[in-house]
């Protein structure tokens, strides 16, 4: 089934072709992450929030099971009807018999990450079922006929002359016309009209509270709302780790999610579904697809705890300089680089080696997942397994051996620092193929910097 | 697979790997209910591309406001009784959201507004029916000043345990900037949203 696909160095190398593109990409990112910055700044009690929001997590994944049950106990009593999915087949099959029982053959969907992990779009087409995705980003990457290339900022690595060009050939507006204003608007006639004649809408789930069995759904545009509200069937796909326990939690949650995002103190909309509303269906399928194999990893079960803030992405030097789609998975960067290999290791064996280890996604993570750790962790996995390529695997060698020694690690502080100082990833050399064409990516912090001329001298 | 099957595998085999339960956080030390909440409102309501009226005067006074605002606009519509009698509307509201396709102006009561990020809280019952916030042009929300709270921890205090359907913060109008970051207010909903607070 899986498409036979170039490794992340490669694909990387692909993106780094057009200088242009790849400066304007990092430097928009970087943006993005300088405003997460100031809304973050204003907050004193900023540390604390991501202290209770990793203790809530945390606690979740303790009590998983129970909090399942009492959410889908909840929800049942709501008229939801509750659907478990073991993978990703199961849940596809789950939306395409929701759509025959309704006699239906088109669907307006809202972003969901889930499902771009679970290929819905692709396995509904088949079957003969149209998917139109309403987030402005999802749609110009799907007429674009690509994946979205980050998670919270679909089409990132587009210009707007390429999505001018787009709605010139799918929408027909006039040749040449790339003002986003124009765009937009233009998108918003198209969709106004597929949400007023569709008659199931898929959303996905933010945060799922077990007390209440209600799912909340945040979006700056209002699609998954104008989807859900204007459709007679609501399906709603989440992932088994979006459960929190109290409607409480999402005080926490809300307050931290766009804020690390994009800078906003919050989207516009952050809506709670509970009960379907009179006569309609409201659908909610639970997805496992390999996140109680994750659990079940000591190492790599803090992953579950993301939230989907993107903050680790727009902060990582290799991810602004390398595009989403480098990633070859529906998740980029670093969190996506943690997430995969659990999916499959062979296939993102690549991933975690896709990094420089800074641990700059570490300190903006808002549920303080150690990204940086595991992706160093699954880097040993991954060799021990024998999944590793050969330069990978003198890159370990040399790492391992740095390691072993007490006295480098003692001068070298924080672990961290430690590794990067070490690393030979992190350097512009012949064993790093992902720096191939280019010099180091602009440096996000002072130290980076510093270190960077440091090395580069020593070379 | 059947789905009860894999409902009972999943849970089966979250209970084999979950690791050790630990404790949930106090959330107390988040509450401080000293901050200028109405400044802060129509500041942040500000940045987030909506607009604030502050103000004493009757719903009569509102809508003659709105109307000013919105001279060229025609079909406004509301489900709340005291703005249907100052505005004369007649019908009753119809079951389904496509009816609301060419309401330009939607009023809506809110139970309350949070000062750190300029959200209203709205209920399905405020709202009449679930689409109006959304289909409609422009989005116009009646709030008391009483009812502002400083933070989100507040206003999930005061959500308790009240029962609803549905419910949504609603902060500034729907907005997008998926086209190379620039911003562009009335994605799918609403291109204004007005706050009235009502002293
Ligand atoms: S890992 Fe942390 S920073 Fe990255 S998307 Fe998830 S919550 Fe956000």
């Amino acid at each position: 089934m899986k498409e036979i696909h170039a490794e992340h160095a490669e694909l990387a190398g692909e993106f780094n072709k057009d200088e242009d593109r790849v400066d304007w990409h990092d430097e928009t990112l970087w943006w993005i992450r300088a405003k997460r910055d100031k809304a973050v700044n204003q907050l004193p009690e900023w540390e604390r929030l991501r202290d209770a929001a990793s203790q809530i997590k945390d606690h979740v994944l303790g009590n998983l099971d129970t909090y399942l049950e009492q959410f889908e106990a909840n929800a049942l009593q709501n008229g939801v009807k509750v659907h478990w999915a073991a993978n990703a087949e199961e849940h596809n099959k789950i939306v395409y018999q929701i759509m025959l029982d309704q006699g239906v053959l088109r669907m307006v969907k809202s972003k969901s990450m889930l499902t771009e992990e679970c290929h819905l779009n692709e396995y509904l087409k088949e079957h003969g079922i149209e998917v139109i995705d309403s987030d402005l980003g999802e749609r110009i990457v799907q007429l674009a006929e690509e994946a979205p290339s980050h998670i919270v900022l679909p089409c990132i690595h587009k210009k707007k002359e390429e999505i001018g060009e787009l709605f010139h050939i799918h929408l027909g507006t006039e040749k040449g016309n790339s003002d986003p204003q124009f765009l937009t608007n233009t998108a918003r006639i198209h969709l106004r009209e597929i949400f007023l004649t569709r008659k199931v809408a898929l959303t996905g789930v933010n945060f799922a509270v077990a007390e209440t069995g209600e799912i909340v759904v945040c979006t700056n545009e209002g699609n998954a709302d104008m989807g859900a509200h204007l459709a007679n069937v609501h399906i709603a796909s989440m992932g088994i780790e979006k459960i929190i326990p109290k409607k409480e939690h999402l005080g926490v949650f809300l307050r931290l999610l766009t804020r690390s995002a994009t800078g906003q103190p919050i989207t516009t909309y952050s809506s709670h579904f509970k009960t379907p509303q009179n006569g309609r269906e409201m659908h909610i399928i639970i997805v496992d697809n390999g996140r109680t194999r994750q659990l079940g990893r000591p190492d790599f079960r803090n992953s579950l705890k993301c939230i989907r803030c993107g903050a680790c992405m727009n902060t990582c030097p290799v991810y602004r300089r390398s595009g989403g789609h480098s990633y070859h998975n529906a998740i980029a960067g670093p969190i996506g680089s943690i997430l995969a290999p659990n999916l499959d290791m062979k296939d993102y064996a690549d991933l975690p080696f896709a990094s420089t280890l800074c641990g700059s996604c570490s300190n903006v993570c808002p549920v303080k997942i150690d990204i940086h750790q595991q992706l160093y962790k699954w880097r040993q996995v991954i060799v021990k397994e024998g999944y590793a390529t050969k330069t990978k695997k003198v890159s370990m060698q040399v790492m391992s051996n740095t390691l072993s020694s007490p006295t480098a690690y003692h001068l070298a502080g924080k672990m961290g620092r430690f590794v990067i100082k070490y690393a030979p990833f992190a350097v512009n050399n012949r064993l790093n193929p992902w720096y191939k064409q280019r010099d180091l990516p602009s440096a996000p912090e002072q130290s980076f910097g510093e270190w960077y001329k440091e090395n580069r001298k020593k070379q | 697979m059947s789905t009860s099957t894999s409902r009972d595998s999943i849970l089966g085999k979250v209970a084999l790997n979950k690791p050790e339960s630990t404790p949930l956080p106090d959330l107390s030390f988040f509450i401080n209910g000293t901050a200028a909440v109405t400044e802060q409102f129509i500041t942040i309501l500000g940045n987030i591309g909506g607009k604030a009226h502050h103000r004493e005067g009757t719903i009569d006074e509102v809508i003659s406001t709105i109307k000013n605002d919105f001279p060229e606009l025609k079909r406004i519509y509301s489900s709340d009784p005291d703005v249907r009698r100052a505005l004369d509307l007649q019908f009753v509201t119809p079951a389904s959201g496509h009816a609301f396709e060419d309401v330009d102006v939607a009023i809506i009561k809110a139970h309350f507004g949070v000062a750190e990020n300029g959200a209203v809280w709205i209920t399905d019952d405020l709202m009449g029916n679930r689409a109006l916030p959304f289909i409609c042009q422009h989005l116009v929300v009646i709030v008391d000043e009483k009812n502002l709270v400083p933070t989100m921890h507040e206003a999930y205090k005061k959500i308790g345990s009240s029962k609803y359907n549905y419910g949504a913060f609603i902060a500034g109008p729907s907005k997008t900037a998926d086209i190379e970051q620039s911003l562009v207010l009335g994605a799918h909903g609403p291109k204004s949203m007005t706050v009235f607070i009502m002293a």
